[in-house]
């Protein structure tokens, strides 16, 4: 018998052995909508507040043509960042440092070498202080980009910003890699208490666009 | 035509001790008990945990739904369980991985160290993972000339300081912060002098240790937490980014998982992305959950090979009750809400699985070789409080297991020797009387004590000192707890009360 045939006939035994009397009724009656509607002015204050006690740094903008403005704010001292194939050029319409694309993929070296990254996100979670980051979208791009560059900065747009978990994990292809970011990198493995910065980006900054 | 023999379920191997301590639980916890040091440490970072879980679980209106959820999802997974990993496997094959049984131990770590051979690495980075802890597969690699460098930063002091975890989450939860700091100051190459105590500079200090490694590696090795059978898709929650490291940066990836972390669909994370980091750190979510689906060209690991262990599971599957235990998620809050690992830290257990826990999970994985197998004693290791109960996110009723799994060791007469009668985890937890009074009611632990003849012939150690000179009715009005004062004694020590369970 192969190690797969062997455990898979353990398996089945044990499965028959242990059987529950009656069948298992799997029960879903916690919420899939959350309190707050999906893009509204109150889930995006909630995104605000969560995203800020996990210590990223939020900055508002009321519409699209604001980004560019607060994104050359946050990377002000950044002398180099590198940004996803797709990302919109008009975000970085502000910046004066030199923009490396990552396509051809840069190496690991030279995105070491960098100073900031800049994304967008697939959806945000405002529950949690929560974005997702899908490599399979050009203005987000394949993982190492915003692993590797001390400082990302996240573009979020209102209309990807939903409640809950639920609501998220409903809107995502997980096909393709999926990273779900929830403040900069932190551990809580010295006496249980969460300090930020360790080997992800130790500095976050949201551009949240909408009301 | 040949037939072809069933394989039955089948106990772990454990070849590095990783399942089994070498004393009995009463035993180490009677040292551990001794050293206020290491009881200052829990206390402090068990309390810390409690506070911040209770707050991020009360702001969850449907948290009572949710743990439904999550204890119906796992019961369900395991009546489907090999269905499920064929599924599972199709899926991560479909989409350029590679999937490889193991039985036991032994065999899981002779996979993973040809496959690291094969690629002529000679270290490899490794995010945290029990199952590889379980099957000792660093000392597999180091065996084989291959250096594994933990990245977590408590596996990191873990391994610096050569000691063995004591916790899920926080394996290096016994040490306080001036103890990281000697061990860095001692064991971490290169680390600058004036490094204080100070967390956030600790934490500097491992990344600049580590970061040349992640930068460099060609081999990554990870666990799971959930495996959805659905699509094919792994995830890895974490806090630190050494996770993504390991999971992002190097050619190839192993991923070794216990069989039973297969979930059925990619829907179900909706409920475990919201009752294990709530759970486990206390945060409303962990700072990084990376998910991946066999190989992506052009992002990541360009080669994936997932590793599905048996070790035990299956024996633990075969049980109608005992099965439950497999449902656990690793959050680990049933250990910080002991009172017993409060007291004693994971060390006593002797499994890399502590805790209430560990306590059910260990000897089922094990089994019990005889009276004087060390893993019996661990049942014993509650006082039966119910927190452990009341904390778990997908509801396993720890409490009951413990109850069944003392009746059956006195059935099967592998109870632990009279030696072991200085057993204190009762008294070490007794100092809470109203959770003790609690747990008796609700478990009806008389009437399992006693039996059908509503007599009660031998009591489970550490009681069995009683009655092994006396037969006692089985006392029908009076309260355990009352039973015991009166029979043995008022064993509460002032002052000594634990503050736990105020979240639950
Ligand atoms: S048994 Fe429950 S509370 Fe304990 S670690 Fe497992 S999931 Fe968490």
């Amino acid at each position: 018998m192969t190690a797969r045939e062997e455990v898979l006939a353990r398996l089945r035994a044990a499965r028959e052995a242990g059987k529950p009397a009656s069948p298992v009724v799997v029960t879903r009656e916690f919420r899939t909508t959350g309190a707050l509607a999906p893009g509204s002015a109150e889930v995006l204050a909630r995104l605000d507040e969560t995203l800020t006690d996990y210590k990223a740094t939020v900055h508002r903008v009321d519409t699209e043509a604001g980004v560019a403005d607060a994104v050359a704010g946050v990377l002000s001292e950044a002398r180099s960042i590198v940004v996803p194939p797709g990302l919109p050029g008009e975000w970085l319409t502000g910046y004066g440092g030199e923009v490396r694309r990552d396509g051809p993929p840069l190496a690991v070296d030279e995105l070491d070498a960098v100073d900031a990254v800049i994304t967008g996100a697939v959806v945000a979670i405002a529950d949690t202080g929560t974005f997702v980051l899908a490599s399979a979208a050009s203005d987000q791009g394949r993982r190492a980009i915003t692993l590797v560059p001390d400082h990302h900065v996240c573009v979020i747009r209102a209309a990807d910003v939903v409640c809950s978990v639920p609501e998220a994990i409903a809107r995502l292809d997980p096909s393709s890699p999926l990273t779900f970011v929830s403040g900069p990198s932190a551990t809580s493995d010295i006496e249980l208490d969460r300090v930020e910065g360790v080997h992800g980006p130790r500095r976050l900054d949201v551009v949240l666009v909408g009301p | 035509m040949t037939t072809v023999q069933l394989g039955m379920p089948t106990v772990a191997s454990d070849p590095h001790g990783h399942l089994r301590g070498t004393e009995s639980f009463p035993k180490a916890a009677h040292k551990a008990l001794a050293d206020t040091q290491l009881r200052r440490n829990l206390g402090h970072a068990t309390r810390t945990i409690r506070a911040k879980r209770a707050a991020v679980v009360g702001e969850v209106d449907d948290w009572e739904e949710l743990r439904r959820a999550g204890e119906s999802i796992k019961a369900d997974t395991m009546a489907r369980l090999p269905e499920l990993l064929v599924q599972l496997e199709e899926q991560v094959t479909a989409r350029g991985g590679h999937v490889h049984w193991a039985r036991d131990a032994e065999e899981a770590n002779r996979i993973v160290v040809d496959l690291v051979r094969g690629t002529g690495a000679d270290e490899v980075v490794k995010v945290k993972s029990m199952a590889t802890q379980e099957t000792g597969l660093n000392e597999a690699l180091e065996a084989a000339g291959v250096a594994a460098f933990e990245t977590d930063l408590a596996e990191l002091i873990v391994q610096l300081s050569h000691d063995r975890p004591s916790h899920f989450l926080v394996p290096a939860i016994h040490r306080n912060r001036a103890e990281i700091r000697e061990i860095f100051l001692r064991e971490m190459p290169g680390v600058d002098p004036a490094l204080t105590d100070e967390p956030r500079r600790l934490a500097m200090a491992a990344r600049a240790h580590l970061r040349r490694k992640f930068l460099t590696a060609k081999v990554g090795i990870s666990g799971v937490n959930f495996a959805v059978a659905e699509t094919g898709t792994l995830s890895v929650v974490e806090s630190e980014g050494n996770g993504r490291m390991c999971l992002t940066l190097p050619d190839t990836l192993i991923t070794v998982m216990g069989v039973e972390k297969v979930v059925p669909t990619w829907s179900d994370l909706e409920v475990f992305l919201q009752l294990l980091p709530r759970s486990s750190t206390g945060e409303r979510m962990n700072p990084y959950t990376s998910t991946w689906t066999g190989v992506t060209p052009g992002d990541g690991p360009q080669t994936f090979h997932l590793v599905l262990l048996d070790n035990g599971r299956s024996n633990v599957l075969a049980s109608p009750d005992g099965r439950q235990a497999l449902h656990c998620i690793r959050c680990s809050a049933c250990l910080n809400v002991c009172p017993v690992y409060e007291r004693t830290g994971g060390h006593a257990y002797g499994s890399i699985y502590p805790g209430p826990i560990g306590a059910v999970l260990s000897p089922q994985l094990t089994g019990i070789s005889g009276p004087d197998d060390v893993n019996a004693s661990l049942p014993y290791a509650s006082s039966l409080c119910g927190a452990c109960f009341d904390a778990c996110p997908v509801r396993i009723d720890i409490p009951h297991l413990l109850v069944q799994q003392r009746a059956e060791a006195v059935a099967a007469h592998t109870r632990p020797t009279a030696q072991d009668l200085t057993m204190q985890a009762m008294a070490i937890a007794m100092t809470t009387p109203a959770r003790f009074k609690f747990a008796e009611k609700a478990l009806g632990l008389g009437r399992v004590l006693a039996g059908r003849k509503g007599r009660i012939t031998g009591l489970p150690w550490p009681m069995s000192g009683w009655t092994n000179a006396r037969d006692l009715p089985a006392p029908p009005q009076e309260t355990f707890r009352q039973w015991w004062s009166r029979t043995h004694g008022d064993t509460q020590r002032s002052g000594a009360g634990p503050s736990t369970g105020e979240d639950a």
